[in-house]
């Protein structure tokens, strides 16, 4: 190391990574507990992108017709492909009415129905009684729930008065060798360049997805995936990190995000020849069909010559028929984004729109109680203790193969309360910290002060490039072998040159090009686990389109993938079975079946 | 309390200038503030020209293609590019906005581009907000009801009093109307400024919240709420379209009926 960085410590109870939905909910929770609890965020909390949420919250309130937990229940396994952990399924719909009550109580501007409950709309893949009607589940804030919520619980962790390190970004987990735990976390202020050293007993990891190491994502430049990053590098898998959902409608060239709201209202979907193709792919559902299949439908129509525009190469999103005010009142941001980055007037022209990646349902493996499992011996699921993860950075598994649109909001908020709870039982509030390992920190201090110094020839920036581009070409909406093995070995050359990256502003205070290096660090991890995932995986299963294997297979893949990396770039693979059972007996679990819509 | 003349170490000068790439046919200037932190040196502008052709259509952007590839060195926040989260607020051609929805091709001649007004400089482009988010964090902007909320279901909310929200609790706390507002630069210690008036007043129309009475009392003082001039930059310069100048009149109005 060039010179050595002076260190200031903190002790806390726990630490949460993070501050999304799942990160606010969880500091909120913690708090409440009792235990002293920080968050490292490396934003602003309301600059998080659960703030970008737009369609809603799902729960089976039942405020507009009636519902059932244990529906929406079955239109998650459906949904998942049935690669969802059914128990971890039936938890979080369970809990969604009083997650979705609670955040109403903090005062979540939801919109209303006539009586003055939260109003609700249709959203993809959620129906009633076990697919036979169409329901209306999903708790809407106008279109912009994700805004409403996140500023919400920012608001209540004010009034909780959380402690926050903002704009710290954390570098890397501190491990304990001799037991596997995890003891802390190593971070580095933003503001005025210091290095912190934080010990907890717990250290939650909500980090949110990687949406990044694809070159066209509705996901912010922020997303990165730094704490799935920090947990392969801690020798930890990602589980099912396969399955990239590519929404439906992105804006064509920006990729910004058109909710699935606008489809849920009515808005339909057409090609050149002003078809409305959907009726062929999914006859009940149409446009409501689950997202990837929405986004195959797309994407077939585009390579067999039906896409719009001069090059053929988008399709058409007509909101046009719903009138000025259904649109101006629940579909406002909409509205937004097709005059600002399409320049379109939704009222009148139809929307250019191009299915773009998303969200990742995979993620650092956790259970129920959000705490992060790798298998150990016999014991499959054996709990890392003092580690946690939550949010669309863990794999619960509640989304499987594919998530439904507003099963997001509901997991951030669910897991982030059940993972405080789980905190509460297992940690006594102020208890002793064991010793730290011998140099505690300074594996993460190595490669902080290496990549902050490095001169090699290329600029992060092109790297990055290269990476999105290797992964959008071969690991996209279609897969297939001989693309796959091609993409795979592109990738590894990134890898071979992440060696010769070039950083170019060595400072420490706002260094933003070491941020995007460090992020790129992880990124590329995260990439190198996925397409590789992507690669062993023969099958098609909700989101993972194999061309060469396109029918799902429970006989053979009806389970998670593990995939660890190492040093090298090589990944290992493992598996975890799916968990067929329900968590209790007031739900028959649901056995696979063909997945049709 | 404001300048006049800004002090010595801060005056601006004339830093480096990057030329457009043999062959650009579409050029334009980019004059980005810079500043370091490290250097002890004063602030510069920065000239970059760019081929607009080879760049996407907003100032974030140009701003990314510049770090990208010409100045990777060049900090500034940025984080959905939807103009929703408000990290890249920033001064653009002259007005308070966020990068991330500024069409290049809106903005005649040289594209300048500052930090926001009045915040102390951490580096280049990014501002301190502390003080901004501390003020926000005064008005309490929580729901405050003494009454129990219902057991197992939400609070009630006609639609009619839910409609009294819009146009508020939409801000994104960017901060671009409190710093373009003069009054807000001369007293910004204690005069909370639009976005946060803006916050309070969500708070006071929410039907669910019962503290408008305290929430009143808190505001009414000469500088927390009075220093509003109604000038209206806030509004005019708002990239959410929103009416902070309105919010805080309607806070003014309470603050009169409940004395008669």
């Amino acid at each position: 190391m060039t010179v050595a960085y002076p260190i200031q410590e903190h002790v806390y109870d726990a630490v949460v990574v993070g501050a999304g939905g799942a990160g606010l909910r969880a500091t909120m929770g913690l708090a409440e507990a009792g235990l002293r609890t920080a968050n490292i965020t490396k934003v602003f909390p309301t600059r998080s992108h659960t703030v970008a949420a737009q369609g809603g919250i799902s729960a089976a309130l039942g405020n507009m017709a009636p519902d059932d937990w244990r529906w929406h229940m079955y239109d998650t396994v459906k949904g998942s492909d049935w690669l969802g952990d059914q128990d971890a399924i039936e938890y979080m719909c369970r809990e969604g009415p009083s997650a979705v009550i609670e955040l109403e109580h903090y005062g979540v501007p939801f919109s209303r129905t006539a009586e003055g409950k939260i109003y609700q709309r249709a959203f993809g893949g959620m129906t009633t009684e076990f697919g036979l009607g169409q329901a209306q589940r999903t708790c809407a804030a106008a279109d912009r729930t994700g805004h409403a919520i996140l500023h919400a619980l920012y608001q209540q962790s004010l009034k909780n008065d959380a402690k926050f390190f903002i704009e710290h970004f954390a570098i890397d987990l501190i491990m304990d060798e001799d037991d596997g735990a995890c003891r802390g976390v190593m971070a580095w202020s933003l503001e005025d360049g210091s290095i912190h050293r934080f010990r907890a007993h717990v250290v939650v990891l909500a980090t949110g997805g990687y949406g990044r190491v694809y070159q066209s994502t509705t996901g912010a430049h922020t997303c990165t995936g730094d704490g799935g990053g920090m947990a392969l590098r801690a020798g930890l898998p990602l589980q099912d990190a396969e399955f990239v959902q590519f929404h439906p409608t992105g804006v064509y060239g920006s990729g910004v995000l058109i909710s699935e709201a606008a489809r849920g209202e009515g808005g339909v979907l057409v090609n050149s020849k002003g078809e409305r193709f959907m009726e062929r792919y999914a006859p009940n559902a149409k446009e409501l069909a689950s997202r990837d299949v929405v986004s195959r439908a797309i994407t077939t129509e585009i390579r067999e010559g039906r896409g719009c525009g001069p090059a053929k190469d988008y399709i058409h999103l007509d909101v046009s028929h719903l009138g000025e005010q259904v649109l101006r009142e629940r579909l406002p941001g909409v509205v937004e984004n097709g005059r600002v980055f399409a320049g379109v007037n939704a009222l009148q022209e139809p929307l250019p729109v191009v299915p773009t990646c998303h969200y990742n349902m995979g993620g650092i493996p956790a259970n129920i109680g959000g705490e992060v499992v790798v298998p150990r011996g016999t014991n499959l699921e054996s709990p890392v203790p003092g580690l946690m993860a939550i949010g669309e950075g863990a794999c619960v598994s509640v989304h499987g193969a594919n998530r439904l649109g507003s099963n997001s909001l509901l997991d951030l908020v669910v897991f982030g309360r059940a993972a405080a709870k789980r905190a509460e039982a297992i940690v006594t509030a102020g208890a002793p910290h064991k010793e730290l390992p011998k140099a505690a920190g300074e594996p993460a201090l190595a490669r902080f002060d290496r990549l902050r110094h490095a001169r090699g020839g290329i600029p992060t920036a092109a790297l990055r490039q290269r990476m999105q581009k290797v992964m959008q070409t071969y690991c996209a909406v279609f897969r297939e072998t001989a693309h796959l093995d091609t993409g795979i070995a592109e990738l590894q050359a990134v890898w071979h040159d992440m060696a010769d990256i070039c950083v170019s502003d060595h400072s420490l205070i706002w260094n933003s090009d070491l941020v995007e290096t460090l992020e790129l660090d992880n990124l590329l991890r995260l990439a190198v686990a996925t397409i590789h995932s992507a690669r062993n995986r023969e099958e098609s299963r909700g989101a993972h389109a194999r061309e060469d294997f396109p029918k799902r297979d429970d006989e053979r893949w009806l389970k998670h993938t593990l995939a660890w990396v190492n040093a090298d770039g090589a990944v290992t693979i493992g598996y975890r079975p799916v968990h067929l059972k329900a968590l209790s007996d007031d739900v028959r679990a649901f056995p696979p079946k063909a997945r049709v819509y | 309390m404001v300048a006049f003349t800004l002090p010595k170490n801060s005056r601006v000068g004339t830093g480096k200038t990057y030329r457009a790439p043999a062959g650009a046919k579409r050029v334009r200037r980019f004059r980005v503030y810079r500043w370091n932190p490290d250097d002890g040196a004063n602030p510069v502008m920065d000239t970059f020209e760019l081929d607009l052709d080879q760049c996407g259509p907003m100032v974030l952007d140009a701003l990314i293609k510049i770090k990208d590839e010409v100045d990777a060195s060049l900090t500034f926040r940025r984080s959905c590019r939807e103009g929703v989260c408000g990290s890249c607020a920033m001064n653009v051609d002259g007005t308070n906005t966020l990068a991330c929805v500024k069409h290049i091709d809106e903005i005649q001649g040289d594209v300048m581009v500052y930090p926001l007004p009045h915040l102390k400089v951490v580096k280049d482009l990014v501002g301190d907000m502390t003080a901004f988010f501390a003020q926000y964090a005064s008005v309490q902007p929580w729901l405050q009801a003494e009454s129990a909320a219902p057991q197992a279901r939400e609070r009630l909310q006609s639609p009619e009093d839910r409609a009294k929200l819009d146009g508020l609790w939409e801000c994104i706390l960017c901060a671009c109307c409190s710093t373009s507002c003069p009054s807000y630069w001369w007293n910004g210690e204690k005069f909370l400024g639009p976005a946060t008036l803006l916050q309070s007043y969500r708070w006071i129309v929410d039907s669910r919240d019962e503290n408008t009475g305290e929430r009143l009392d808190y505001l009414e003082d000469p500088h927390r709420l009075y220093r509003c001039h109604t000038i209206m930059n806030c509004t005019a310069t708002c990239p959410k379209g929103l009416n902070p100048a309105k919010a805080i009149s309607e806070i003014k109005k309470l603050i009169v009926e409940r004395r008669s």
